[in-house]
């Protein structure tokens, strides 16, 4: 019995990093229809950037809670920046064009800072060490990791903030007018450029935050390092409903879980088939996620 | 005939490469360039620690025969190409090698699965191809082309399963192997093979695939059975995750492993996590021996001080293996080059003397080193074949007692 509550608090913490990252693609998705396929890999550059200013202020030597959030605030602003100018130089010149061109384009992107990132950095895993070392929590026979912890709460507060933009400001008001008709939310005086540009921020800005945390999960920083978990937080952001924010967390825990219990009590062989098959048996049934609505046709 | 004529092309083309081959096979006896050897390994990627010791070990051999006027009264020339960790590329640069760079012998790769997607190019092109360190018997079953300068997965099981059972003394041992990795898979079946022999016991059994960051739920089955060690044939890339993720899952016991583990890397990544953990090796640069005293100091001179780990020594005696059989070869094709390397009898290697098998594998004690902290390993004992006496001048005989 204690082998399952511990693969239930594994597929837990793993599913916290799943939809930390998936919170970010569903945002960008529901303002602007675009699946930002780069989303993973603006979220390596988020762990590169963090080695980067650890080794430089010293942390990666003589790691601190306060060094770790001025690393976290370092790579959350370097993730703003990109997001700021991908957005801008590789989405915005496309948004008239059909939906399949910026797809396209974002794959792209993608590609370009996985490649880019190995030609930079180099292709050669660095070992990312940021937050203290911690033994972690042993209660009974069940551990629990400490940046599991942080990672399970920062995802939770994340989620409530990000809602709470979304349905309690103005910028949120905004988000949403521009997602529902963008014409005539700009005939209503939104600045849609601004709104655009606002969501890639916030959404490269939550990459970059689970950036840092995944990497002091698995503390091997290397640029190919985006590819995997983008997918599987893309999967989690379509079985939770793409676009809904809670619908993300809900994806993420799901397919962490299901990924944990598969490769516990089946074969790890058979993990990713099984997050994927799970994906596929959701959109039979319904085809909007798990917290999705379906939506009204516009006239 | 609009069908036939690019297949027609296709096979002109495939006759005038075919013709350029036999042209560099049929090396005349008395041409006077430099004397091409190629050499495939993960400069990048994952795994680059072993392509890159085993560039140094394998550059210093030849500087040094350079030095002693080359092969034949011609020079040595060494032509590196990367295949960032991935058997396809390894392939391509085998063949690339091969095709364009002319050259006479392969000398690579590291890891068992990349040398198995090359050897099939270097036995078809009839060029010998010697791999340093791949352990995985299959791959000079791939031809009799294809050779090696290490022991052999079944020796580096049954060295893992006589240390468990006669250093540790432990009676019940988990298994947590790379599915995806030839090298994984045989030495964990090896280890279960001599293990079960001694009268061990193997209580759990748990895979992952290359790539993984996430062993949570594998840990979390074997701390379950309570093994009293860990046996992880593994890389140490996912060595070092694997340790650290072990000890926040409360699993105590020491983790063992392979010759895969041979990296700075691993405790860097590993951390405290790895330290105490044993693994068994080609060879250990702290060994008294005066062979390996020497290989060392002139490694450290050679680079900056860096000191050789087993990939740099393996990749020294597999070059100087190769161009030991290319001066004993009546020419330098492929063929002759070929029988002069399965001639090979107590070649005088630094990590121990080498002699071939029918089966193009040499025969070779190990060592067993343990993770110190710090990062250091420290050697605990050598382990020879049985049957097999210590050879005088390789050292390390004090620690053969067993």
């Amino acid at each position: 019995m204690a082998e399952f509550f511990q693969h239930i608090i594994n597929g837990i913490s793993v599913g916290a990093i799943y939809a930390l990252i998936a919170l970010g693609y569903t945002m960008v998705y529901g303002v602007l229809k675009l699946i930002n396929f780069a989303h993973g890999d603006v979220f390596m550059i988020g762990a590169m950037v963090g080695w980067y200013v650890a080794r430089w202020t010293g942390e990666s030597r003589d790691p601190s809670i306060p060094g770790a959030l001025l690393v976290t605030l370092a790579s959350m602003l370097a993730c703003a920046i990109l997001g700021f100018v991908i957005e801008r130089a590789a989405y915005r010149p496309l948004r008239n064009s059909p939906r399949l061109n910026s797809l396209i384009t974002a794959i792209g992107v993608s590609f370009f800072l996985e490649y880019g990132g190995q030609y930079v950095f180099g292709p050669n895993p660095r070992v990312f060490t940021v937050l203290p070392r911690h033994p972690g929590l042993h209660v009974g026979p069940v551990s629990l990791g400490y940046v599991d912890v942080v990672t399970v709460v920062v995802s939770v507060v994340l989620m409530f903030l990000l809602q709470r933009i979304v349905f309690h400001t103005r910028m949120g008001t905004a988000m949403r007018a521009v997602s529902y008709n963008s014409t005539v939310a700009s005939l209503m005086g939104v600045n849609i450029d601004l709104v655009i540009s606002f969501t890639f921020v916030l959404g490269s800005v939550l990459a970059a935050v689970a950036g840092i945390l995944y990497a002091s999960k698995y503390p091997s920083v290397q640029p190919l390092m985006g590819l995997m978990p983008g997918l599987k937080a893309f999967v989690a952001a379509v079985l939770g409903g793409i676009g809904n924010v809670p619908g993300a967390m809900l994806g993420g825990l799901v397919l962490g879980l299901a990924e944990q219990i598969v490769s516990g009590y089946l074969s790890s062989s058979w993990r990713d088939a099984v997050a994927f098959g799970i994906l596929i048996l959701v959109l039979l049934v319904r085809p909007t996620g798990l917290l999705g609505r379906g939506e009204a046709e516009k006239v | 005939m609009r069908r036939i004529l690019p297949s027609l092309l296709a096979l002109a083309a495939l006759a005038a490469c075919k013709k350029q081959d036999q042209g560099s096979g049929m090396m005349s006896p008395n041409a006077t360039g430099p004397i091409v050897i190629g050499e495939v390994g993960s400069m990048t990627g994952t795994e680059a620690t072993f392509g890159l010791s085993s560039a140094n070990g394998i550059q210093l051999a030849i500087d040094e025969f350079n030095a002693k006027g080359g092969v034949k009264g011609r020079r040595l020339e060494v032509k590196v190409l990367d295949d960032q960790g991935r058997p396809e590329e390894a392939a391509t640069a085998a063949t690339r090698l091969i095709a364009s760079e002319h050259v006479v012998a392969l000398l690579g790769e590291v890891a068992s699965t990349r040398s198995m997607f090359m050897a099939p190019k270097a036995q078809q092109a009839k060029v010998p191809m010697v791999t340093p360190s791949s352990t995985n018997p299959a791959v000079t079953e791939k031809g009799d082309y294809i050779f090696r300068a290490c022991f052999i997965d079944p020796f580096q099981g049954y060295v893992g399963a006589t240390f468990a059972h006669d250093n540790l003394k432990v009676k019940k041992v988990a298994i947590l192997k790379d599915v995806r990795n030839d090298y994984s898979v045989g030495l964990a079946k090896n280890f279960i093979d001599a293990f079960t022999k001694t009268g061990g016991q193997i209580i759990a059994q748990e895979s992952y695939s290359n790539g993984d960051v996430d062993f949570k739920a594998q840990l979390t089955n074997i701390k379950a059975a309570g093994p009293q060690a860990l046996y992880v044939p593994g890389y140490y890339t996912d060595v070092g995750l694997i340790a650290r993720q072990a000890r926040e899952a409360g699993i105590t016991v020491p983790l063992l492993g392979g010759d895969g583990w041979d990296s700075e890397k691993l405790y860097e990544i590993g951390g405290d996590a790895i330290v105490g953990s044993y693994f068994s090796n080609h060879y250990s640069p702290d060994d008294p021996s005066p062979r390996i005293q020497e290989f060392v100091a002139k490694y450290k001179k050679a680079y900056g001080g860096q000191v050789p780990d087993s990939l740099a020594a393996q990749a020294y005696d597999a070059a100087g293996m190769l161009v030991d059989a290319m001066k004993r070869a009546k020419d330098l094709t492929g063929p002759s080059i070929r029988d002069a390397l399965a001639a090979t009898k107590d070649y005088a290697g630094v990590t121990g003397n080498i002699t071939l098998d029918q089966n193009r594998n040499p025969l070779k004690p190990a060592v067993v080193l343990k993770v110190a902290k710090g990062g250091k390993y420290e050697f605990v004992t050598k382990v020879y074949p049985e049957g097999m006496q210590p050879e005088s001048g390789s050292g390390g005989d004090a620690a053969a007692k067993k």
